[in-house]
């Protein structure tokens, strides 16, 4: 009953706050917009970020946000759709918000880049940065790079480097089964280059796009990856299109990896269960156990202070690094002046949460950070959305091994 | 071989699954002229339901009780909603279905949340029930053949054994004749559309831990179990439920098919390759586009048999 009132009253606050904020307001706080779909089907997944970003400015603007102003989040709903997010942007830019964040949907991604190029070339005056922390398709690094755009978060590049180093070497034979869209094709991409590159000995015995969020029954597919011989199945699915797979290789006795590129996020664990046990692999930025394996305490009391007061995890370490450096840019540059920003966030080196390097490289704007491969298991400290098994850490990629080589050409404003 | 005959089983558990909904959507379809865009909704309500009441009072318990609760929120709909709309004519009821939908699915996402919920299958039914070549067929499976097969029967000696029933299948053909003869037609319209909600209220508490329970289940099932209906005729469940078969079939096999248009044309001596318009569209495998061959069957039935498979009156 209580949660119900509160969800209520989160929906309330959400509508409120992106009607009633008036720029008038504006001059004692730093105001960061922030958009994401909050209602349609993918929802669960804005709402979910938008509950640890809550958290999270509470925790930069208790240290002293920038320049002794506070940190103020407005969210957006852009529904997932380009052309609703390009909406939100016009009316970011009105309120003269000079920082745009969004973290789900390449597609959505590169609308923005594309927007805030045109909308900076032709408003010196009212610039903007957009602060993309979960847009992952390698191109818009690379032939779509931009230098209002800084990237928070692994490219899909990078991600499918740690991938396939965290292969163990008995395996000789995968499938691979990605969604048909613009993450899965990048997905199936830069698994096939990196498998070649790292591991030629593996055989793909299978590859395959499946419709996005169409498939009711995955059984057909498990049958012909039971055909195939494969020892992993290497995918880049989410949400149902994972759960529902494997549930149903679980069920028909398939003994076989799962080789997940986003197994962590929220709602899979508990969806998934005990059928991951032990052969569920995913690629995360973090998770409750990383800080136990670095031995750092202070990021241990975070993890333990948030597991009192929420159903999921906190993994998504890099929303933190991305507060922190634009706090830290805004500090270096003595104003929020979005230029003047984006020039402090070049090449800044920061420490992470547990005492990892980050860099956001000049060239392409990309943070390079660590990533790591985890395995689903009950033999974990902190267990993941109170399922009885979590993400035990089974390899580590640093920010130099994931340096990867870039082809952006980046068009750089006249300072 | 193997794979063929597990395919076949598989695809009649599925088909069977969306027999159950859309057997009485067309039921409700062809008496009250509603096409009830919320049925896929009840579906998901069905699901979550048996969930919560499962927490508490275990699985077979919460099968009786959660279609009883979405049978009684199938009654309150008509009485209080379709009935009012209804002197409004079809398009107001057509449309107070569909932002039904949305209402439902808003009140769903605040009372449990956007995430997946943790309904499993009883450990009692979690085991395989036989082994097929290597490959397990699950008992759940098993159990929701069962099911299916016992609503099957049911529905059939409600409409052929019983007075209801006979008006029912009276008010299919004849919807306005029936009314003219007297009989209380409110009264069965609300026992008709309730009946519909409580058999998708338990295809809900068998579906709900089959596959996943979250709020984006009802949007998923919907297109297709609309589909069935228009493909297997208004008013015919025998056409409604071969539909239901057919689909569940062209499901699993599609995924099975590894060849294209471009493969079947090679033969006579055409190679398609190089990158024209059309190279994508011949090249796709059918594994590929295997989820929307269902509507791609509609569009062509509409277009060469308006009435659907077995259908009496143009839809």
């Amino acid at each position: 009953m209580t949660s119900t009132t509160r969800r209520l009253l989160a929906a309330a606050c959400l509508s409120i706050t992106a009607f009633c904020a008036q720029p008038a307001a504006a001059e004692d706080t730093i105001k960061i917009a922030y958009v994401d779909p909050f209602s349609g089907p993918f929802a669960s997944g804005g709402d979910e970020f938008l509950k640890i970003f809550k958290v999270l400015f509470d925790r930069v603007n208790a240290k002293g946000g920038a320049l002794g102003k506070k940190f103020e989040l407005v969210p957006f709903d852009d529904k997932l759709q380009p052309a609703e997010a390009l909406i939100a942007l016009q009316n970011i830019t009105d309120q003269n918000i000079p920082f745009i964040m969004q973290c789900t949907g390449s597609n959505v991604g590169a609308a923005l880049i594309d927007g805030v190029s045109k909308h900076n070339a032709r408003n010196p005056d009212n610039r903007v940065i957009y602060l993309n922390c979960g847009a992952l398709a390698t191109e818009l690094t690379n032939e779509k790079c931009d230098f209002w755009q800084f990237r928070f978060a692994g490219s899909v590049e990078m991600r499918a480097a740690t991938r396939i180093k965290s292969l163990p070497p008995e395996v000789k034979k995968v499938y691979l089964l990605n969604q048909d869209y613009l993450f899965g094709q990048s997905v199936q991409a830069d698994t096939r280059k990196w498998l070649a590159n790292l591991r030629p000995d593996i055989q793909i015995v299978g590859d395959e796009l499946m419709p996005f969020g169409k498939v009711q029954d995955f059984s057909p597919y498990v049958n012909k990856i039971k055909e195939s011989g494969a020892q992993s199945i290497i995918t880049g699915n989410y949400n149902r299109d994972l759960n529902l797979l494997i549930k149903e290789a679980v069920n028909e006795g398939l003994n076989i990896r799962f080789d997940t590129y986003l197994a962590h996020l929220i709602g899979g664990p508990t969806a998934i269960g005990s059928a991951g046990e032990n052969r569920l692999t995913s690629i995360y930025e973090y998770s409750s156990n990383v800080p136990v394996d670095l031995k750092v305490p202070e990021a241990e009391a975070f993890a333990i202070e948030w597991r009192k007061s929420h159903d999921t995890d906190f993994s998504t370490l890099n929303f933190m690094s991305m507060l922190d450096m634009v706090a830290a840019a805004i500090n270096k540059a003595g104003s929020t002046d979005p230029l003047q920003v984006a020039l402090a966030l070049e090449d800044m080196h920061y420490k992470d949460f547990v005492g990892q390097e980050n860099i956001m490289r000049k060239t392409d704007h990309q943070l390079l950070m660590p990533y790591y491969a985890g395995v689903f298991t009950k033999d974990v400290k902190y267990d993941s959305e109170h399922t009885g098994f979590g993400w035990k850490t089974i390899a580590t990629a640093s920010a130099a091994d994931l340096s990867l080589p870039t082809t952006c050409k980046m068009k750089r404003p006249a300072t | 071989m193997e794979i063929f005959i597990i395919s076949l089983l598989n695809g009649l558990v599925y088909g069977m699954l969306l027999f159950m909904l859309a057997s009485w959507l067309t039921l409700i379809f062809s008496m009250m002229g509603v096409l009830n865009f919320a049925h896929a909704s009840i579906y998901m309500v069905g699901a979550y339901l048996a969930f919560t009441v499962s927490r508490f009072v275990g699985f077979f318990p919460a099968l009786i009780v959660a279609p009883i609760l979405c049978g009684l929120i199938g009654a309150a709909i008509e009485v209080w909603g379709l009935r009012r709309v209804h002197h409004n004519g079809h398009i107001a009821e057509l449309l107070f279905t569909f932002g039904l939908v949305f209402i439902v699915q808003r009140l769903v996402q605040m009372t449990w949340g956007m995430l997946p919920m943790a309904y499993r299958v009883p450990p009692l039914l979690d085991f395989p029930l036989f082994n097929l070549y290597g490959a397990n067929f699950p008992a759940y499976r098993g159990f929701m053949l069962l099911i299916s097969a016992g609503m099957l029967f049911f529905t059939w000696l409600l409409l052929k054994k019983t007075r209801i029933g006979l008006i029912i299948q009276a008010a299919l053909t004849h919807p306005a004749m029936v009314s003219a003869l007297g009989h209380n037609v409110p009264m069965v319209f609300t026992t008709v559309f309730a009946g519909g909600c409580l058999l998708a209220g338990l295809a809900g508490v068998i579906g709900g831990n089959y596959q996943t329970t979250e709020p984006g289940m009802a949007d998923a099932m919907g297109p297709i179990v609309f589909v069935v209906v228009v493909f297997g005729g208004l008013g015919s469940l025998a056409g409604c439920f071969i539909a239901s078969i057919i689909m569940g079939m062209i499901q699993t096999f599609a995924v099975v098919i590894d060849y294209s248009v471009a493969d079947l044309l090679r033969p006579l001596g055409l190679a398609i390759s190089g990158d024209t318009l059309l190279t994508e569209l011949l090249t796709v495998p059918v594994a590929r586009i295997g989820a929307l061959l269902p509507f791609a069957m509609m569009v062509l039935i509409l277009l060469f048999r308006p009435r659907g498979l077995m259908g009496t009156r143009d839809t």
